[in-house]
């Protein structure tokens, strides 16, 4: 196994599964576009995307229903280009989750098992086993029509772990689940693969969902690479704007470098961690939570303070999101906890923005 | 108790009884004449049977008519081999029709399903479109193509599959050829609905688990259309039974289906309530593959919801 090299596996460990230069076209349309990555043997990896970015082909490649249009996907070191789906040991829960429906739950777990031709005996403890792993137990009987959402998608999962596959592939495992059974079954799946130590590639369009469950996230865009690396790597150090307006909320403001610690723009000179060469374009993208507000000017203490109108104000519960806009008209966002009491501030207010030079990343592009 | 009363305009109450209205008068109704019939005694009168019910005659009128009723019809049924054998004949072209039926239109219901979405209106219009001639034409049509020096035997013979001409007309091979030919819309379609609305997504699955595509069609295709190889057998299996212009037209007089022999008796014997028992009979012979599709129709309905 070659090492890996910028998009390479966590930690040096072998790379399980590689994708070579991969690139897939439909007609004309290029879905995924010689693209490289590794996954790594016990990783959580999350494939991260807006719809279309090509996502679900990468996923559907290693599953084998569409073959590579160029480049090769290595399992183990080995090319599966010519190995068809039912010889490949990889199984994907699929985002409709895809039961049978003239099979019982039991029918569903041992389909797998039965195209092994395992013994009886053994196919009924195995599938005991994985209905005690996703709480199913008494459920076997059942037909699919009996059973709820949360039910199925556990069936699911058991079905496409029965096997012991070497990567697991999960297409929006949790799209049709609600908001609060979303949650809780992302913990569990973590869990899950923790204890199986089994590798789960999940796709999700879902940006909170991959930072919660993976342990790496690959952010797709137009078929290609964005960005990849841990969950808080991409948040705290995107890339990109896209990047950084793709995850989470970011306030952008544009520049020009001005010397050591200093980018030039046009709401004057703001203080910065880091530099370059004068006069080069940067971006600075504040995320919300790093920012205070306040009614009077702060203090002169190495912080950046600029001034505003409160615009709009999104109540989200824990936080609520403030729109201030600054004298330029840009608007920038901060995140204040709702802590005991009133509100601080309301529309109209006018407010101190104040962060310190390290809370901001520097982008290029 | 407070029992809350909905209360109906009469334009409502109207709506809500009208298909049983129009049940009652185009099928019961008819269904009654009929049986009363096969109840009567044959009459060299108009119409040619006794009794008459006779209302002016009052009470005395109703009681005569109901002693008068007898089960002759029945009894002639029982008696004369002819109607057992044609009952038999009957049920016999109808399962090997319906056989035939299944495995012509399965593959062609599973073609359309898989073509391109965009081709499928037009595949299910094709087999529709024989729909536009009149059934009729289309039964001497087939004539025409089975006569000794029709299109069937000039083809064969510039095959060379067969040396001499040889007779199709007024055989059972002819009333197999024209009942499939006639009944095939009805397999495909039920057997296309059913296999369109199957997930794709299903077979990936089964592939991803291990199932070479072929076996996936015994595992997982085979046994999701089977509700509508029920419909579609059913479909066939009633209608055929009871078939009179195919096998009159194209089996020729002596094979002998119950529909044949019913005309017989209605038309050339004038024996209405041998005829009319005959139907009845039928009726009762038919009921119950027609409530096993009933059931079955009753339970797709429920599975969607």
């Amino acid at each position: 196994m070659a090492a890996s090299g910028g998009t390479g596996a966590e930690g040096g460990k072998p790379a399980l599964v590689r994708f070579e230069r991969v690139t897939k076209r439909f007609g004309g349309v290029t879905a995924v576009d010689a693209l490289t990555l590794d996954v790594a043997q016990g990783e959580f990896f999350a494939l991260l995307g807006p719809s279309g970015c090509g996502k679900t082909t990468l996923l559907r490649l290693l599953a084998g229903f569409e073959q590579p249009t160029e480049g090769r996907i290595l399992l183990d070191g080995e090319d599966i280009g010519g190995v068809p789906p039912h010889r490949r040991p990889i199984n994907m829960m699929f985002q409709n989750y895809a039961l049978f429906p003239h099979l019982t739950v039991e029918g569903n777990v041992g389909f797998g098992l039965r195209q092994e031709n395992v013994g009886r005996r053994e196919r009924a403890e195995r599938i005991a086993e994985m209905l005690a792993l996703v709480k199913l137990q008494g459920f076997g009987a059942r037909r699919i029509s009996q059973l709820s959402g949360g039910q199925r998608q556990r069936v699911a999962l058991a079905r496409s772990l029965i096997k012991r596959p070497r990567v697991l592939l999960l297409d929006e495992p949790m799209a049709a689940l609600d908001k609060k059974l979303r949650g809780e079954t992302q913990f569990e799946l973590m869990e899950l693969q923790r204890r199986l130590g089994t590798t789960f590639v999940i796709v999700t369009h879902d940006q909170e969902e991959a930072m919660i469950v993976a342990s790496r996230i690959a952010v797709m865009n137009e078929g290609r690479l964005a960005q990849m690396g841990p969950p808080a790597e991409i948040y705290e150090r995107p890339n990109s704007r896209w990047i950084a307006d793709f995850i989470g909320e970011v306030t952008l403001i544009e520049g020009r470098l001005a010397g050591e610690g200093m980018l030039q723009t046009s709401l004057g000179p703001l203080r910065i961690a880091g530099g370059g060469a004068p006069g080069d374009k940067r971006w600075l993208a504040l995320r919300p939570e790093k920012l205070q507000m306040s009614a009077e000017k702060p203090a002169a203490d190495g912080r950046n303070a600029l001034s505003g109108t409160v615009t709009e104000i999104g109540y989200r519960g824990d936080t609520s999101i403030y729109k201030v806009r600054l004298a330029d008209r840009t608007l920038m966002k901060i995140a204040l906890a709702n802590t005991v009491g009133r509100p601080p501030f309301v529309v109209d207010d006018l407010v101190w923005a104040a962060w310190a030079p390290e809370a901001g990343v520097l982008l290029q592009d | 108790m407070n029992t809350a009363r909905i209360r109906r305009s009469w334009g409502q109450r109207f709506v809500l009884l009208a298909p049983y209205l129009w049940l009652l008068l185009f099928f019961l109704a008819p269904f009654v004449i009929v049986l009363k019939i096969s109840f009567s005694q044959t009459a060299i009168a108009l119409p040619p049977y006794v009794p008459v019910l006779d209302l002016a005659a009052g009470w005395q009128g109703l009681t005569d008519f109901f002693q008068r009723l007898s089960l002759d019809g029945y009894r002639l049924l029982a008696s004369d081999p002819i109607y057992l054998l044609s009952y038999l004949k009957s049920l016999k072209v109808a399962a090997v029709s319906t056989a035939i039926l299944l495995i012509v239109g399965y593959p062609i219901a599973y073609g359309m399903a898989r073509s391109p979405r965009a081709l499928q209106p037009l595949l299910v219009m094709l087999v529709v479109l024989p729909f536009w001639t009149s059934f009729l034409i289309r039964v001497y049509a087939w004539i025409n193509i089975l006569q000794r020096d029709g299109l069937l035997n000039d083809v064969l013979l510039a095959l060379g599959i067969v040396g001499t001409r040889p007779e199709w007309l007024a055989s059972d091979t002819a009333i197999y050829i024209g009942v499939v030919y006639s009944y095939l819309p009805f397999m495909v379609l039920p057997l296309y609905a059913t296999l369109e609305k199957m997930d794709e997504s299903l077979l990936e699955a089964a592939a991803d688990l291990g199932c070479p595509r072929g076996k996936a069609f015994w595992l997982v295709t085979l046994p999701l259309s089977l509700p509508g190889v029920a419909a579609g057998c059913l479909l066939c299996f009633i209608p055929i039974v009871g078939e009179f212009v195919i096998p009159d037209l194209l089996g020729g007089s002596h094979s002998l289906m119950i529909g044949q022999t019913l005309w017989m008796e209605f038309f050339a014997n004038r024996d209405w309530p041998v005829a009319s028992a005959i139907a009845v009979a039928l009726l009762l012979l038919l009921l119950l593959p027609i409530l096993l599709y009933e059931r079955l129709q009753r339970r797709q309905l429920e599975g969607l919801r």
